[in-house]
């Protein structure tokens, strides 16, 4: 369980995230909202211990989550980031073993970590092109061999901003399809995500974000309301309902 | 058994035989399987090799293990492949102390151990200042570490410029032979100093291998893996000021071994750290001691500046890689 009271951040005078106070149990998949600026990263950067929150406390799996020391945490939490740069040739797989770096003990893995990197590689279908340099890798197979990495690393809370980035329907699916694997199995899923269809689609609840501020909470049905997205993103939605039972969401062109 | 354990007992294997046939090349002649007989009875050539090869081979490699090995570990810091072991002001330090004692104290002040003194501390008193500038509560910025470093070493130079400006001719001569760097004055005494120093700091910067690694993904995925980022950057740059400035103090600058070395590694067998650096290492001891040995036998009797020879086959070495690999990722 994850656990954030009144928490706020400030940097030059400028609150990024203001007075979020939200309860995330375990084997729910959340998605963070908004539009761009709105604090969606910086809340997820908050929760994974990136950065210290000037006010209010967070606290993850019961203690406050600057009680952990790095190694401890990175067990508990993974953090996917949008950018990546690499400069030197590591292979895909090496990339994937890095996900083992808070289990290592001495210096070489274990055939066990081995095992899970390969598990890990299969499924997200990267095991294919394991042995390629990672920097020769497209887009959308670079970013399946960073989820790989993350779920090697095993933790209970999944902290993912937009990890569909650069990938084809049929990968974001995918993703998708995994997050909600892992929340069956009781751990938490957490993902920033600009698609506001995938989030109605796969999403257990919604945290709506506008200028760091909490707009709205709750299911999708709840949040992706006509008012509410409109008021959010300043420009006129179309809100459906999709017969799998969903919110399904269009913004309508502005052109006069 | 995997490539690199293979690359990695080739070159551990390839030491003992440049240590060798180095030893055994010169003047006097000496067969390398030779050497052991020689030693043990104490035959012909044993003062030539115990009391002048030896110390000066064993001296090249430990300089050139300790340049390489500084090289990949800054290079994986600044997460750039063409970080190189003088980029956070040792190097300029060292070269700064080195001139301030050969022209305001005198060369020759405190013996044999006035001058190294003064380089090493001079070179690990700059880089103390780069990462004091760059620390702003409890973190350093890798950037502002590689700007400030940048920064002190074109201080760093603009006075040994100065020093060179109001050194008189024999001055000068000792300090321009002292900045091309040598082994020329390799004794003992010298490799018993050293020594422990390079096994320090070659021992520190081995243990951040995994962390290394880890950090090549970017500082904040560092974090997110468990790495203690202001740990490894400290750490890192204790164990580079430590066996730079020992190799800067014992035998002058010395460039592109710690630029080139790494990228060798990483050409053979990819650029897991926790190969890299123990093979920059072997690599940079073999490199040296073979430039070494050139350097002191091309134009016998007299001998080229050994960084001189590095930088005339490291330079067009390192264009080469950059021309034939361009396209290719490793830069």
């Amino acid at each position: 369980m994850i656990e954030l009271e009144q928490v706020g951040y400030r940097i030059n005078g400028n609150w990024l995230v203001r007075d979020i106070t939200l309860t995330i149990k375990d084997g729910v998949l959340w998605g963070f909202v908004g539009p761009n600026g709105a604090g969606k990263s910086t809340l997820l950067r908050l929760i994974s211990g990136e950065l210290t929150p000037t006010t209010g406390v967070i606290k993850l799996f019961g203690k406050p989550i600057g009680s952990y020391d790095p190694k401890e945490l990175a067990r508990l939490r993974a953090y996917l980031q949008q950018k990546r740069d690499v400069n030197f040739p590591f292979t895909a797989l090496e990339i994937v073993l890095f996900g083992r770096y808070p289990y290592l003990n001495g210096t070489k893995e274990t055939d066990c970590d081995i095992g899970i990197v390969h598990k890990a590689l299969r499924q997200v279908e990267a095991d294919t092109f394991a042995e390629r340099l990672y920097t020769t890798l497209s887009g959308g197979e670079a970013s399946r061999v960073d989820i790989a990495r993350i779920l090697a690393q095993a933790p209970g809370l999944f902290l993912l901003d937009e990890p569909t980035n650069h990938l084809d329907p049929r990968y974001q699916v995918q993703v998708f399809n995994l997050c909600k694997a892992i929340c069956a199995q009781g751990k938490t899923v957490i993902t920033a995500i600009h698609d506001l269809n995938l989030a109605s689609m796969y999403a257990d609840r919604l945290l709506m974000l506008r200028d760091g501020v909490s707009v709205a909470c709750g299911t999708p049905k709840a949040v992706l309301t006509l008012n509410l997205l409109s008021e959010t993103y300043d420009i006129p939605f179309e809100v459906l309902l999709h017969p799998d039972g969903y919110p399904w969401v269009i913004p309508k062109q502005t052109l006069s | 058994m995997q490539k690199r354990t293979k690359i990695l007992l080739i070159l551990t294997s390839l030491f003992p035989v440049s240590i060798c046939v180095a030893a055994g090349i010169g003047a006097y002649q000496i067969l390398p399987w030779h050497i052991p007989k020689i030693l043990f009875f104490q035959e012909d050539g044993f003062a030539v090799l115990v009391y002048v090869r030896f110390p000066r081979v064993i001296l090249a490699g430990l300089v050139g293990a300790m340049l390489a090995i500084s090289g990949t570990t800054l290079q994986g810091i600044f997460r750039n492949p063409l970080a190189d072991p003088g980029l956070i002001g040792v190097t300029a330090g060292a070269g700064l102390g080195a001139s301030l004692w050969i022209v305001l104290i005198g060369g020759g002040a405190l013996g044999l151990w006035g001058l190294p003194v003064a380089a090493f501390g001079c070179g690990v008193l700059v880089t103390l200042s780069v990462w004091k500038i760059s620390e702003s509560s409890g973190k350093v910025h890798t950037v502002t570490l590689l700007l400030a470093g940048i920064a002190l070493n074109s201080l760093a130079g603009a006075c040994i410029g100065l020093m060179t400006f109001l050194a008189d001719d024999e001055q000068l001569r000792s300090l321009t032979f002292w900045l091309l760097g040598g082994f020329g004055g390799a004794t003992w005494p010298v490799v018993f100093v050293t020594l422990p120093i390079a096994v320090v700091g070659i021992f520190v910067l081995l243990q951040q291998a995994s962390a290394l690694n880890a950090i090549s993904l970017g500082e904040s995925e560092a974090y997110h893996l468990g790495v203690p980022t202001e740990s490894l950057k400290r750490w890192s740059v204790f164990g580079v000021a430590l066996t730079v400035g020992a190799a800067v103090s014992a035998a002058g600058g010395i460039g592109f071994v710690g630029l080139v070395v790494p990228h060798l590694l990483r050409l053979m067998g990819g650029a897991e750290h926790r190969y890299v650096l123990p093979g920059s290492a072997l690599g940079g001891a073999i490199l040296l001691i073979l430039a070494d040995l050139f350097s002191r036998t091309v134009v016998a009797p007299a001998e080229l500046p050994v960084g001189v020879v590095t930088a005339l086959i490291g330079g067009p070495f390192f264009l080469w890689l950059l021309i034939k690999f361009k396209r290719e990722v490793f830069l």
